[in-house]
């Protein structure tokens, strides 16, 4: 090395510039293919991104998709702040943006147990808002009628959710499985012993989370995707008459849900009848039902 | 002025100038190697030898430590929920304040296409941090993929030893194209396509929020790195240090070269991570007795520790001058 220096300078040399030439060709080749090499597994990375643009349901307050993965950061400040863990961050095999958070609702929906959706709060880009700017338009069928009213503070002076935008709706899947429609009723732990989701119930612990598995119910006529339901007149039970004649019961959506996702993680039936479906509108449910 | 430019134009790819014509070395340079030339004092070369059979590692452990201790200070804010030092390396909150990492600022601006206010203030903070701090410091003294490299960077470098295996180096403007690419995919896509596979993010986010598949990504880069290019991520291709560079261009914390105690031997430019910045310690390079490194240097301190004779060292402008 130390002679490097002292070797270049002026000093005919016939043959050296060929050879250096050369060298800086196939260097410039060489760096052609790394930058080919980068980006192009970068854009693939990117594919199953804009492929899986409707699937996962995005924490509260998220912006439209579009302007959610533009805007969002993947610091995971909103999965810190998340009483009961349920928000996670996408690996590169799920599709839905390398460290992008969304919630897997039959694994541990959001029940707002923060009492007021703390995750907006953290967000440091405004990919999740109270309030959307302007410049956003609101798709139509996203927004709620009113303020939802969270049944924990009902007796509260200011009961309401800072929420303008449903994040999803639930929908009833399979209503052959609904316990409720089979007329069945439920008793014991809602889902096996290895579920480690956790609910908020007021009775127990208000300001702390307990698992599931740990809060066994007893239902005549199971009812839990209405009692558990954080959101006040987002879904109810209403009879109807089987092809039977029978008079029988099913979980109807109501259009306060804010597709939080406590109904498809409390539902005993396996797989679950009711499901969330990420960014649905109120409107498109109205024609779909 | 015309140092700052040269330095700047080198970290974005050109070739670090040589002194062509008489008059770029100044008079004291050309005294100070006449004297050199003459007196080759035995005593230097005896302290040079005991130097050299004991390597110093000062620096390089001060910053082992610091960027262990930012990390853990991340994890545990999380994993004790002691609400120090909330989030990830791409945003986060100190003590509530928002600090956003300047590059991840950007691609999020470029794709969003929208000021976000929170972010000004947060991009700011760090802004004048890292003007403060040498801009490429965070790469040294932050990124945890600068640490990972560092270490399988050994592995390269003794199978490099046994002939093993062959360095191939790219050239080094690379990576100002890939700053740009990133930028306009960024704006174009709507997605900030570049944190699909930055493995600071990637590892960032390992550690605090537990391991995924994506460190595949990661262990494939170190896998490339050992076997084919040296340090080839951090020298030719991330985006984040080429904007930390920008921001350290008129930093006054800076590792300084002095021409009078050097022996042109080139221990630290073996060591260093972005060798051009150390061009000027090849004999007959300085054209000033005196100066700071260019904005590409990420103040690791190797260099510091390698020089027996203390020709390299840390300096704050300014302030040195006045203690």
């Amino acid at each position: 090395m130390s002679g490097a220096g002292s070797s270049q300078s002026p000093r005919p040399k016939p043959v050296v510039p060929t050879e250096k030439a050369q060298r800086a060709r196939r260097r410039f080749i060489r760096s052609v293919m790394l930058l080919a090499g980068v980006i192009g597994t970068s854009l693939l990375g990117v594919v199953p991104v804009f492929r899986a643009y409707a699937r996962r349901l995005r924490p509260p307050g998220a912006l439209d998709e579009k302007d959610f993965l533009a805007s969002c950061i993947k610091c995971g400040q909103c999965l810190q702040v998340c009483p009961v863990s349920a928000i996670r961050l996408g690996d590169i095999d799920e599709g839905v943006g390398v460290g992008v958070p969304f919630i897997a609702t039959r694994a541990q929906a959001c029940d707002f147990s923060c009492d007021a959706a703390q995750c907006i709060l953290a967000c440091p880009t405004g990919a999740l808002t109270y309030t959307k700017p302007d410049f956003f338009p609101m798709r139509e069928g996203a927004g709620l009628a009113r303020a939802p009213v969270l049944k924990a503070r009902a007796d509260e002076p200011e009961p309401t959710l800072n929420l303008r935008e449903r994040m999803g709706l639930a929908r009833l899947t399979r209503p052959q499985a609904c316990l409720a429609v089979q007329g069945k009723g439920f008793s014991g732990p809602v889902r096996d012993a290895a579920f480690k989701g956790r609910m908020r119930y007021m009775d127990v612990d208000r300001w702390k989370p307990i698992p599931v598995r740990d809060h066994p119910y007893e239902r005549e006529l199971c009812d839990l995707c209405v009692t558990e339901c954080p959101i006040d007149d987002a879904i109810a039970l209403e009879a109807f008459t089987d092809t039977d004649g029978s008079r029988r019961f099913r979980p109807v959506v109501r259009e306060q849900c804010v597709g939080c996702g406590v109904c498809e993680m409390i539902c005993p039936a396996e797989p679950a009848a009711i499901e969330i479906e990420a960014r649905a509108t109120w409107a498109a449910n109205g024609e779909g039902a | 002025m015309r140092r700052l430019i040269e330095g700047f134009l080198c970290m974005l790819g050109a070739e670090p100038k040589k002194p062509g014509r008489p008059g770029d070395v100044s008079e004291e340079v050309r005294r100070i190697m006449e004297i050199k030339r003459e007196d080759k004092s035995r005593i230097k070369e005896h302290l040079h030898e005991q130097a050299r059979q004991s390597p110093r590692h000062t620096w390089r452990n001060r910053r082992w430590v610091v960027l262990a201790a930012v990390n853990l200070l991340f994890v545990l804010s999380f994993w004790l929920d002691i609400q120090i030092l909330e989030g990830a390396l791409t945003a986060s909150r100190f003590v509530g304040f928002h600090l956003i990492d300047l590059n991840s600022a950007l691609q999020v601006m470029l794709a969003h296409k929208h000021i976000i206010v929170n972010l000004v203030i947060g991009t700011l903070t760090v802004f004048l941090l890292w003007v403060m701090l040498g801009g490429r410091s965070f790469c040294s003294w932050v990124c945890p993929y600068h640490l990972v490299s560092e270490l399988t960077e050994k592995i390269h470098l003794a199978l490099a030893r046994r002939k093993i295996v062959t360095e191939h180096a790219f050239h080094r403007g690379t990576r100002a194209v890939f700053w740009v690419l990133f930028a306009v995919l960024a704006f174009v896509t709507g997605y900030t396509v570049f944190e699909t596979l930055s493995p600071v993010g990637i590892l960032s986010r390992a550690l605090i929020y537990g391991p995924g598949l994506a460190l595949a990504w990661v262990f494939l880069l170190l896998l490339f790195e050992v076997f084919w290019s040296r340090r080839a991520w951090c020298r030719y291709v991330c985006p984040i240090g080429l904007t930390y560079g920008v921001v350290g261009t008129l930093s006054p914390l800076r590792v300084s070269y002095r021409v009078e105690p050097c022996f042109h031997e080139g221990d630290c430019r073996k060591v260093c991570l972005v060798p051009h910045v150390l061009d000027v310690t090849i004999k007959g390079r300085a054209t000033v007795a005196e100066m700071g490194l260019g904005p590409d240097c990420t103040r690791c301190g190797l260099c510091v520790d390698a020089c027996p004779t203390g020709a390299l060292r840390f300096e704050v402008k300014g302030l040195s001058k006045l203690l």
